[in-house]
Parts: C-alpha cells; structure tokens; sequence
C-alpha cells in the first residue's frame, strides 16, 4: 500500500474529490409488492471491485432493516392508533419507529463504506437520498485529498 | 480544494473554455460562504408551493380548499353560537362538547391532508436517467419520443407492468402515479383532491381518510342536534315555522348539511370498500385489478385477503418519510448535477479529465518541490496512471500516453515545471518560453517527462536541457467534443528549439500548441 501523504478525512471530502466516477444502480425488487427491497444480484461492473459475499451481505441487510421499517406488528399498530387518537399531532413531536430505523441505515451505510467500501474504492449512497428507488455506488477513481489542515475535523468527525 | 501543500493552480488559470466551469465555482464559493445556501424545495422541479421555509406544501393551485374551510367552519360556528346555547339547558352538556372534539379533529386532518407530502417521489438524477436508458434501448435517438416504455414485474405471482414516466425519467414503482397537476410523480397515488387543494397519495391517505369519516360524523351529528334543536322548539303545537323564525341561523346549518351530507357519507362509504379491499380510487376507476380490462384472473395483488389486515396496513401502517427532504440543503454537486444536461455532463467529464491530469502535474511539482516524498509520489503517481486507465475510453488516449511519460525522478532540479515559475531561472538558457506560449490563456501544467523523455530526443545528454511542455487544452466547442472525448495534448516548443539540430527533433516541429493538433499528436507519438 503507498503511505501517501494525504489521507481521508471523512467520507464526504471523498465524495466532493471523486471526479471521474462511474455509478452502479442496484435497483428495487418489486417481487413481494410495495415494499422496500433492492435486487441482490451482483453487478458486472464490481466484479473487479469487490468480493461478492461481501457485497451481498449489505444489501441483504439492508434489505431485512428495511422490511423492519416497515414491518406490520403490535408495535406499529399501537403507533398507528395512538396517533389516530391524537389526531396525527403526535408525529409533530414523535419520532416514527420507521424514521428511527432510517437512522440506523444510515450509521450502517457509513460504517460499511468506511470498513469495506471505501478501502476497495466504492462509496455507497444511502437509498433515500435518491427516493428509495435505488442504491447507488460510485466507482472512485481520485483518490487524493487534503491534509492536515482538516486533522482537527477529522477529530471531530470521530468524536460524531 | 482546501488549503494543501503543494503549490496550489488555480483551475480559473487553466482558464478552461468550456463555460460551465466558472460558474461552478462561483457556486461552491457561494454554498461555502452559507449566505445563499439554498434548501431544496427552492428548486423542487413540481409544481408546489411551499410555506414556511419549506415545511408546509401544498398544490400549485389550492383549489377549494378554502370554501372546504369556510363551510365548515361557518357551520360550527353557528352551531355552537346559536344551537348549543339552547341544547345545553335542554338537554346534554356532551352535545358541544362531543360537537367541539369532531371540529378539531376535521380541521386538524383537513389541513395535515392539505399540507403533507403525499408521497412525492423525486425526480431520477441525471446518473440514474442515463442509466435506465442505457438499459431500456442503446440505438434510439434522443430526438423523437419512442413508444411508452413498460417493465413487467411479478408482485405475487402476478405480473404488473411498470410504467416509464417522461417527466421524471423513472419507471414508476407499482401504484404509484404522475399527477398532471401537480407534475410529481406519487406513491399510492389515489386522487387529486380539489376539496383539500393537494394530491392524496401513500403518505396522506390516513389523513384523508380521518377527516372524511370524522367529517360525516360532525355533518351527521350537526344535522341531528339542529334537528331536535327545531323539534325542541316546536313543541307545544307552536310549529316548524316558529322555531324557525327564532333561529334563523338553524336553518342555514340544515340546509348545508343537507346538501353535504349525502356526498361525504357516500365519499366515506366508498373510501371504506377501498381500504377494506387496498385499493386506490385510481386503480378502481381504471379497472386494473377487476378484471374489467384484464383477461386472465387479475385480482388485487397487494390486498392481504383479509379485511383487517387490509384495514390496518391502509391506516394503522408505519408512516413512511418524506422522499423529497424539502428543508435540505442544496449540496454543491446536486445542484450542479441538477441543472448540468447531458451534453454538460460531458462536458464536466472533459473537465475532470483535465483535473485530473492536473493533478497529476501537481503532484509531479511536489516532487520537485520535496524529493524526499518524491518516491512515494512517483509510486502515488503510477497507481493514478493505473486508477484512470480504468475509466472511460475518451480519456484512455490521454492516459496512455500520460502512462507512457516516464514518472519523474526525485533530485532532479532541471525537471522543471512552467507551473512553478520561481523554481525557473530565467537566466538558464534551457528555459526560455516561447513568448506564444506565456501569453497563451491556456497555461499550463505540464505534464513533466523529466529526464528521461529527455532521452528521446537524439541529442546528446550535454546538450542543453531542452523543456518539452504538454499543454493541455480543453475544447471550447462541443462539437470538439463530439469528435473526440479527449484532452488533446499539444506540445510547444520555447522559441529556442531552433538551436536544436533538425534531425534531433523531427517530431518537435514549429507546433505552438494553437492549431495543428494532428501534427502535435503525431509528434507526441513520435517521441514515445
């Protein structure tokens, strides 16, 4: 590996460097209705990339929290009542369990980009940044950004 | 780029043709000041208004929505005013307190119907349109409109066609429709409703659903408290026409909610079978699921079979989120992906092209600047040429004989760059520049063949250094693009070349990097 001077900072300086970068879609899969579900079939273009259990694993994990979002049990029947009883004002205030579960894709997309995906020079892109529709993966090419004047971001990054 | 420590070019210096280029960084300045950091829905491509920096959204037109808000509440109004008063000491104190729980509940639903995103799904990016069209047909021209295209999936062992939206250059999840009035595209797309000014689609429908039913029963229960109200005051012989007289207002109350009544009970029966049977007013109307247009067995394939599952999954389900994120911040490649067209997106891939070679040129001048780092970046350096050979074929020329051009070496004073003017003596008659070339707007990173491309030349190695510089030049015009998805490399020569013996340089001709591109790449090629 080359100890290149410069290192990343967070990922989306690494994102606002990526210049030339090809994107991969991994579209949804329809088969059990409306809910949310993207395709497992792995990409030709990643083939080089990435492992492919590795590539699998996210996106079936991805898949099951999204069917826990959206999964129709006790707990989301009592939501649902109790904010019918207050006359939806309680999603002013409340946060949803769906919104809650979104939060923990989003910590998990980060963490898989910065363990697996960035090292191998793929970014994923969280769906619902795109109107989960798609999961996008951007194919790195400039690997290069700026130094040290950003180690006390980094910090603060971490400390996030 | 931030503060780095290489001598840092100033991409406005490259003084790059295509246009798009100034402007974005006029924009990134913008975004980074925060002054005129925008949020989304300043440039949400629909036809809604928003209110409230963003949190409030409704249709392009409000439609009725404000006689919907009038009727009513002028309606309890006059009830609370002029029949409660009376029904109070006759009968009940429930009455207006029962009358006054439905009020908020329609007019807290009505206007969280109005003002919720009903599902809007944003539009395709241009990555993802481009994508999706390379999928559907690779031949067609972009010109004329092909045949709608369709996608058949199968959702329940049945199959469903998917729909391709022009505007939003999408296919169309399963029941989710384009909405001409508003000119989004919405999940569970039921209807536009006039009476609520907005659509109602996945995310609404609870809401809609609410204030119809709580509707009914407000226009029920006001309907019989007038009544007996009426009643009461008839009593005794006296008649209809007497109480009438003594409340006026009554009789505007029956007579609203007579005519009302029937339409929103009817609606709140109908909307009922729909949510019992998960259905859309769109896909009733059209007949998908009924078998009215369909030949084989179409029955409903997201309906569960069972009528409170049905039921709770329509109201009692997880609330999904809003998809458009109004009251985000516009990032700064969003917005410029956002309003970059096809043929500017290439154009930007022409820009990166340069960026790139750019950098590459940069990290040669700190090579220079600081040998000790220069094997590690020669290393950085082939690992680059390695990274940009995987990408598109219009830069591959450029790459390869980018690749070709041997590395610099650490140590190497006289591998000097035009791009680092004070390591340039002057008085070294090596480095004299061609006056053409300073006073070129296109300046110059050079990509630096150090001493061995030096090599190349025949002449012998006391000779005086000879500097070669690379140039690369953008193309102004697109059509230059459409030629060739290439940076086209141009070699000039500083004046002094006439020193060199002829047969020395055959290929170093008297090119000053302005026209003769053919010959300059011949050259170039000549030379590797």
């Amino acid at each position: 590996e080359i100890s290149a001077p410069w290192t990343f900072h967070n990922l989306q300086e690494l994102r606002h460097s990526a210049s030339l970068a090809n994107k991969v879609f991994l579209q949804r899969d329809y088969s059990d209705g409306t809910t949310c579900r993207f395709q497992t079939k792995f990409p030709s273009e990643l083939e080089s990339r990435i492992e492919r259990p590795l590539f699998e694993d996210t996106v079936k994990r991805l898949n099951i929290y999204y069917a826990e979002a959206e999964k129709m049990g006790g707990q989301s029947y009592l939501e649902g009542c109790l904010a019918c009883a207050t006359a939806y004002l309680i999603f002013l205030c409340m946060e949803t369990r769906y919104e809650k579960v979104l939060k923990k894709i989003g910590r998990y997309i980060q963490e898989q980009n910065e363990k697996i995906y960035a090292p191998r020079g793929l970014l994923i892109t969280d769906p619902i940044e795109r109107g989960m529709r798609v999961v996008s993966l951007q194919l790195l090419l400039l690997l290069c950004v700026c130094v040290c004047e950003r180690e006390t971001d980094k910090e603060k990054h971490k400390d996030r | 780029m931030k503060h780095c420590e290489y001598q840092q070019i100033d991409p406005q210096a490259l003084s790059t043709p295509t246009p798009t280029l100034p402007p974005q960084h006029a924009v990134v300045q913008e975004e980074k000041k925060g002054e005129t950091a925008r949020r989304k829905w300043e440039v949400f491509p629909g036809k809604n208004r928003f209110y409230c920096d963003g949190r409030i959204i409704v249709a392009q037109q409000s439609g009725v929505l404000p006689l919907t808000l009038g009727l009513i509440l002028v309606t309890t109004v006059l009830f609370f005013v002029f029949d409660c008063p009376f029904l109070l000491k006759h009968l009940t104190v429930f009455i207006p307190a029962i009358g006054g729980v439905l009020f908020v509940f329609v007019v807290i639903s009505l206007l969280q119907t109005s003002f919720t995103d009903p599902g809007i799904l944003p539009r395709a990016t241009p990555d993802e349109a481009a994508d999706i069209e390379k999928q559907i047909d690779n031949s067609g021209s972009s010109t004329y409109r092909p045949p709608p295209r369709t996608k058949e999936v199968m959702i329940n062992q049945q199959v469903v066609k998917l729909k391709y939206c022009f505007t939003c250059k999408m296919f169309r999840p399963p029941r989710t429709s384009h909405c001409s009035l508003c000119d989004n595209c919405v999940e569970r797309f039921d209807h536009h409703c006039p009476w609520v000014g907005n659509c109602v689609g996945k995310r609404n429908y609870r809401f809609f659903y609410t204030f119809i039913v709580s509707l009914s029963f407000l226009t029920v229960f006001i309907f019989g408290c007038v009544a007996t109200h009426l009643a009461l005051r008839a009593q005794g012989g006296r008649g209809l026409m007497f109480a009438l007289q003594e409340s006026p207002a009554s009789a505007v109350e029956l007579v609203i909610c007579f005519f009302s009544v029937w339409s929103i009970l009817g609606l709140s029966g109908f909307h009922t079978y729909l949510v019992a049977s998960n259905l859309t007013t769109n896909e009733d109307i059209k007949g998908s699921w009924s078998g009215k247009s369909g030949t084989e067995d179409t029955g409903n394939p997201y309906s569960y079979n069972n009528i409170i599952t049905n039921c709770c999954s329509v109201l009692c389900g997880p609330m999904p989120p809003s998809l458009i994120d109004r009251r985000g911040f516009m990032p700064v490649e969003e917005s410029s992906q956002t309003v970059a067209t096809e043929v500017e997106l290439a154009a930007k891939n022409e820009i990166n092209v340069c960026q790139l070679v750019l950098c590459l040129s940069v990290f040669v001048c700190m090579a220079h600047h600081h040998p000790p780092l220069g094997g590690q970046l020669s290393g950085l350096c082939s690992v680059l040429c390695w990274l940009m050979s995987k990408c598109t074929q219009g830069t591959k020329d450029l790459l390869e004989s980018a690749s070709r051009s041997p590395c610099p070496q650490a140590g190497k004073p006289q591998t000097v760059s035009t791009s680092c003017p004070d390591s340039i003596d002057p008085a070294d008659p090596a480095v004299t520049f061609n006056p053409d070339v300073t006073s070129d707007p296109v300046a110059v990173p050079s990509l630096k063949c150090g001493g061995r491309h030096h090599s190349h030349t025949t002449s012998p190695p006391d000779e005086p250094r000879q500097l070669h510089h690379h140039h690369n030049r953008h193309h102004k015009t697109r059509s230059a693009r459409s030629s060739s998805k290439r940076a086209a490399l141009h070699i000039s020569n500083p004046a002094y070349n006439v020193s060199l013996s002829p047969p020395t340089s055959p290929g170093l001709g008297p090119s000053h990097g302005t026209g003769a591109e053919e010959h300059v790449r011949d050259s170039f090629a000549t030379l590797h």
